[in-house]
């Protein structure tokens, strides 16, 4: 069986995160990138159905030089081998294209059986991609899952809303995303550090993948943000002192605010 | 602040990055309530254990990480920097492991190494006694030969890791003959006759359990014997000189860990229209405490060094661990001046540093014997 987990490079999210001036885009520069958090809970769950039984393990990333650190620490998770798609002309891609240039890769990788994704990157934060890799590859897609088993070809998961959770179950090839609720990542260890030096890892361009490089890119994106506008300084908030009626003053401010 | 560290590889800076990530997420949290209840964290030392971090510094063909010293101590300051109980305890674990590792038979490291190196395993040094602390050659701990086992007797004390540990390296006497009539073996924690004092009310570290170990009439086949008979005070001294960079590492953390507080504290902190560390009393206060830890990593990476190279470092080791662990007292002895009132009140954690610090000046040598082995190189240079 083989199961890509699909991560990205991110700025760290405890950093103080801006926009380029000139295009809007994520300033990646001087901000540390990580891998993105949630993406992995998707590595996770990719390891622990390989711990599982015979599976191999593929991650799967699009983004410039610095994103073969999210392959790095996939594979010193565990991860068997990576793939980095990296080409200029991806800068500035919209969450069509990045769906476009992911299924053109997995097409690529071939044969694949579970295609793994965190609930949502934590710099960009839409939850699309998965949704639109699907439609590409015309693979069913279950989102938001909070637990999931694969078994005789098919993947049956729990999908938790805000009101109930689904069972919802799909014939593998799959497209499944995965909920920060779904496990608890494991740390790599030394001799996963050590071993992931030897993994491969493949790096492909647009050529590779036979894209256009006019269909992708920010030129390409079919939305444009004009403008970013800070997000006003948190004011102080409201301060209530007890003088013997700290529990009613509470309760009042949090009824004026329907939250009870 | 984090530390920029040198390290040889890229492989040892994604090693000291997670450590650094594992002890801010789980280790640093934790600790003070530990402390608090005296809880040792045997869950938290089994993950480092299985993130590969117990068996460091040795040999891969056993399973070990076969790191150089100064990445091994570099981790254990990082480590001792959100919780010295266990940086300590890595250490001791090392530490305990290092007589087989170096002076077993080829057949006997490949029976026990893998095991108590891997992680799971816990294991402690049985050096001390009641009435042989410095002078640990005075030890009365027997073991009697019988057939193709010995029969130990006698009483260890102040053993780190004593009653939870999977194996006692033990150091006993097997002949009258002073220091030539010591030996080291190697026990498994399950052996009748294995008992154990209560916990120590200790000052500081108080998460780590230090206790009486008393050996009565314990059976440890033969083949347990580490080295040769009479070879053990000379295991027991060389496994110190790696016992004492480690425990100069983890004075290191303690220190920088004090001193971030400190800083971190005198920059927000206003007195008389202004943050105190714009005080020079303060300031310069903060900057000899920043010169006292950097000269402590320093003088343990040299020893590291030496070691790497394979050249001798007893002296070295021994200067590392006496100012490494001085500046500690010194360094967190400062802090909780510069915090004030509330650097003497728990709610702040210079005062456990303080209280941890001491130690460091105590045991694997206290700061005199360290002297004592420093003067007697001297002496020696001069035949
Ligand atoms: C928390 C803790 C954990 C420990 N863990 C371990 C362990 O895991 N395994 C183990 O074997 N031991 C352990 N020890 C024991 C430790 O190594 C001893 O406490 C230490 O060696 C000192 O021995 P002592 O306490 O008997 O002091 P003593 O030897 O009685 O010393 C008393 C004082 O006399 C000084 N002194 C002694 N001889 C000389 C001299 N020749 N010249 C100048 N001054 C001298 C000492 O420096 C000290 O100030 C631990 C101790 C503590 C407190």
């Amino acid at each position: 069986m083989k199961i890509v987990a699909l991560v990205k490079h991110v700025p760290d999210a405890t950093a103080e995160r801006t926009f380029d001036d000139a295009d809007h885009t994520t300033d990646r520069t001087g901000v540390d990138g990580l891998l993105s958090e949630l993406d992995e809970y998707a590595i996770e769950s990719a390891l622990t159905v390989a711990d599982g039984g015979d599976a191999e393990v593929v991650a799967l990333t699009m983004g410039p030089s610095g994103a073969a650190d999210a392959i790095k620490k996939a594979l010193q998770m565990g991860a068997d081998s990576g793939v980095h798609i990296s080409d200029d002309a991806l800068h500035g891609s919209d969450a069509p294209a990045t769906a476009r240039v992911l299924a053109a890769a997995l097409r690529r990788i071939g044969d694949v059986d579970l295609v793994l994704t965190g609930m949502a990157s934590t710099d960009g934060g839409m939850s699309v991609v998965p949704a639109m890799l699907a439609e590409h590859l015309d693979l069913a897609h279950v989102g938001f899952v909070g637990e999931f088993s694969v078994d005789d070809g098919t993947v049956r998961c729990r999908r938790d809303g805000d009101t109930a959770s689904e069972s919802v179950e799909a014939a593998l090839p799959a497209i499944v995303s995965v909920t920060d609720q779904i496990n608890e990542p494991r740390y790599p260890s030394f001799k996963g550090i050590m071993a992931a030096k030897k993994k491969p890892v493949e790096t492909l361009s647009l050529a590779d993948l036979d894209i256009d490089p006019s269909t992708v890119g920010l030129a390409a994106a079919t939305s444009v943000v004009d403008e970013v506008t800070k997000r006003p300084e948190r004011t102080q908030g409201e301060i209530v002192t007890d003088e013997g009626d700290g529990g009613t003053r509470l309760v009042e401010y949090l009824a004026a605010q329907k939250f009870v | 602040m984090p530390v920029e560290r040198v390290v040889p590889t890229p492989e040892a800076r994604d090693l000291i990055d997670l450590v650094g990530k594992i002890a801010d997420r789980d280790l640093a949290p934790a600790a003070a309530a530990a402390e608090e209840a005296a809880r040792y964290p045997r869950e938290l030392v089994r993950m480092l254990g299985r993130t590969g971090l117990l068996g460091l510094p040795y040999d891969e063909e056993f399973g070990g990480g076969a790191q150089p010293y100064d990445v091994y101590l570099q981790v254990l300051e990082e480590l001792a920097a959100r919780w010295a109980t266990v940086a300590l305890s890595v250490s001791v674990h090392g530490l305990s492991c290092w007589p087989l590792a170096n002076y077993g038979s080829a057949e006997q490291r490949k029976r026990w190494l893998p095991d108590m190196i891997g992680g799971e395993q816990l294991g402690a040094y049985c050096l001390s006694e009641p009435h042989a602390g410095s002078d640990a050659a005075a030890m009365s701990t027997r073991a009697v030969r019988d057939g193709d086992s010995y029969v130990l007797d006698g009483t260890k004390a102040w053993i780190t890791h004593g009653g939870i540990a999977d194996f006692y390296s033990v150091f006993a006497r097997t002949s009258d003959d002073g220091a030539r009539g010591i030996s080291c073996f190697l026990v498994p924690a399950d052996a009748d006759g294995l008992t154990f004092g209560a916990a120590e009310h200790k000052m500081g570290l108080t998460a780590s359990p230090t206790t009486i170990v008393n050996l009565d009439g314990v059976r440890v086949a033969a083949e347990r014997r580490i080295g040769d008979e009479g070879a053990g005070f000379g295991i027991a001294l060389h496994a110190l000189d790696a016992g004492r960079v480690g425990v100069a590492a983890v004075a290191t953390g303690l220190a920088q860990a004090a001193l971030d507080e400190a800083a971190a504290y005198a920059r927000q902190r206003e007195q008389f229209g202004r943050p105190v560390i714009g005080h020079q009393g303060v300031g310069f206060t903060l900057a000899d405490m920043a010169a006292s830890v950097q000269a402590a990593r320093a003088l343990y990476l040299a020893a590291a060094q030496r070691r790497d190279r394979g050249l001798g470092y007893r002296q070295q080791a021994a200067v590392a661990k006496l100012v490494a662990t001085d500046n500690a007292m010194k360094v967190t002895t400062d802090a909780v001046q510069v915090l004030g009132g509330v650097g003497y009140t728990r709610d702040f954690p210079v005062e456990r540093y303080f209280r941890e610090a001491k130690v460091m000046q105590i045991f694997e040598g206290t700061n005199q014997i360290q002297r004592l082995v420093i003067a007697r190189d001297l002496e020696r240079f001069g035949e």
